[in-house]
């Protein structure tokens, strides 16, 4: 059933580059459960956003200035003098939220569904790295317009590596490229930001090699069994992506039209001056439960520590979890603290943008307890105790059934 | 064809040359790496603004002044006598980072404080005059600096750094 076809020229073409066949492959030949719910639509929507970040980014860099006398003047340009400068620029700011929001939301369905155990350790571990250079990169790019939350956001996060003992100090010397935030320090966060979201490209095209080595996980959990089990991905998941494309870029064009700024700071309207700190500086939202966690351990280094444990202890999930049974719609006390889990880390994000005082911080120390909590004694610990519900035989018969008279029913 | 002929020597002669060129290749690939790491190391010019003076006569008991040094604030605090004796009325050994008021002010110049103006945390501005030992208060974590900008409260780990300086006479000084 491989590729066929009886135009000259493509066979020409495909002989000596095979991009046509390998398409062909991926998108009719490859099998795909057919019971993929909308929780899976996030993934194809974050290739189309890197897309967009890519496209809007590059069309961005024709008109910023990377420098600290006119890099905040260059974005008010873009924003008032650039034709559409100021719908790129909400495209491109906004479009960073949308692609965080679609990740997180693509994490936590791997997270309810399993997608992460054997044998797709490997999926899962690229799609960490992946989070890893996302969060540089969106760090980097709130440090460009050079506003007072660009500068002390900048000062405090390239401050976390001097909590390192003896090499701290020399780091972020060398990070800075001086002796504070400054000129050198906004030019090479400007390359590499403009570098990373092409490293990010090649890690999804990663991501995508070990997915198809695997085949995709399905809110059942087992694997595909026979040809009664799985459709194509065209027409079929070509129709139901769009769709997702669709309702998320209502989504994307109600921040970009109408709240532009409403996931933004306000404090990042003015000028950065190494001289006076905000009252209140917070990171961009989607860094929020993880500052929280920094904010929550009163030791510096240990504060440190615990912020890149937090991402850290998704590599070994894979390993930490000891059930066998994959989605949570079999698991039922899983499924509860999934749940549970997924409201800690928003209780983080919240005690994150508040500020660390009084009861917000003894809150934020619980949570933070919770969320290393879920990850090194629930999940390892549920594995044993839990008794999982019984699996269906095959995906064809708990999709099918009470449904005898669809043509596929006849089970392989 | 040689190594044949040598027996086992020629297995040696090849180990030795398989190690030689890797060790050669190894150092040569460490030495190119490093200029494209130094590179991001500060540069000249941002070395060569390594000192400012100042003029200190106009600041009144009492009161401080923020100067710029290598792009970083620096608080220059005249203390009052109150402030002063609060620093020294402070046992030594409960600080977290515990420093005498003597060790962060030049000797018989106990009225002048110079601190680098910048968090030990994560490197914000501290406030002056706030906080609960009315030192200095840091906004972003909530550290507390008494009034010898030692960290008396909260996650800072050490006291404010005292930069190098001196007094060039009883009005100047230099720092750095």
């Amino acid at each position: 059933m491989s590729f066929q076809t009886d135009n000259k020229l493509i066979k020409w073409f495909d002989d000596r580059l095979p991009l046509v066949s390998v398409m062909h492959h991926t998108f009719v030949q490859h099998p795909y459960p057919r019971n993929l719910n909308f929780a899976y639509q996030f993934g194809s929507i974050l290739g189309v956003m890197l897309t967009l970040q890519i496209v809007t980014g590059i069309v961005l860099a024709m008109h910023y200035t990377a420098h600290t006398s006119m890099a905040f003047d260059s974005v008010e340009h873009i924003m008032r003098d650039v034709n559409y400068g100021w719908l790129l620029r909400y495209m491109h700011a906004n479009g960073a939220s949308m692609f965080f929001i679609a990740v997180y939301l693509h994490m936590f369905r791997g997270l309810y569904y399993g997608s992460y155990k054997a044998p797709r350790e490997m999926i899962w571990m690229i799609g960490v790295v992946i989070l890893l250079v996302m969060m540089a990169t969106g760090f980097m790019g709130y440090v460009l317009p050079w506003g007072q939350m660009s500068f002390w956001g900048a000062t405090v996060i390239t401050n976390l590596f001097s909590a390192l003992p003896v090499v701290g100090d020399p780091i972020v010397t060398w990070l800075w490229g001086g002796f504070a935030v400054d000129n050198p320090t906004l030019n090479r966060f400007f390359s590499l930001h403009y570098l990373l979201p092409f490293v990010i490209f090649g890690l999804v095209f990663l991501h995508l090699v070990a997915l198809h080595q695997k085949g995709s996980t399905n809110p059942l959990g087992i694997e595909i069994k026979g040809p009664a089990d799985y459709i194509s991905f065209h027409p079929y998941f070509t129709v139901k992506d769009f769709f997702g494309f669709a309702a998320f870029g209502v989504l994307f064009a109600v921040f970009v039209f109408w709240f532009p700024n409403y996931l933004g700071h306000p404090d990042n309207y003015i000028p950065a001056d190494p001289l006076v700190t905000p009252a209140h500086i917070v990171p961009e939202w989607y860094f929020l439960p993880f500052y929280a966690i920094l904010r929550s351990v009163p030791d510096k280094l240990l504060g440190v520590l615990a912020m890149f444990a937090a991402i850290g202890v998704l590599f070994i999930l894979p390993w930490l979890d000891r059930s066998r049974v994959r989605s949570a719609a079999f698991r039922p006390q899983y499924k509860w603290f999934f749940w549970i889990f997924a409201l800690d880390c928003i209780v983080l994000g919240y005690a994150g943008s508040q500020p660390a005082e009084g009861p917000m911080l003894v809150v934020s120390q619980i949570a933070t307890f919770y969320y290393f909590f879920h990850f090194i004694f629930l999940m390892p610990v549920l594995g044993w105790f839990e008794r999982p519900k019984p699996l269906p035989t095959s995906i064809s018969e708990a999709v099918l059934a009470g449904k005898a008279s669809t043509s596929a029913g006849e089970n392989a | 064809m040689s190594a044949a002929s040598h027996g086992g020597d020629g297995g040696e002669r090849r180990d030795f040359l398989v190690i030689t060129a890797g060790a050669f290749v190894g150092v040569g690939a460490v030495g190119l790496v490093w200029p494209f790491v130094d590179q991001m190391n500060p540069s000249a010019d941002v070395l060569a603004l390594s000192s400012t003076e100042v003029d200190i006569s106009g600041i009144e008991p009492g009161q401080s002044v923020t100067i710029s040094w290598r792009g970083k604030p620096v608080f220059v605090r005249r203390r009052t006598e109150a402030e002063i004796d609060a620093a020294l009325a402070v046992d030594v050994d409960d600080l977290p980072d515990p420093q005498t008021d003597e060790e962060r002010h030049k000797a018989g110049k106990a009225e002048w404080l110079v601190v680098l103006g910048i968090c030990t945390h994560l490197g914000c501005v501290p406030l002056g005059y706030a906080g609960e030992y009315d030192g200095w208060f840091c906004p972003c974590h909530g550290s507390h600096y008494d009034t010898s900008g030692r960290i008396r409260k909260g996650p800072a780990p050490a006291n404010l750094e005292v930069p190098e300086y001196e007094f060039l006479t009883d009005t100047q000084i230099k720092i750095g």
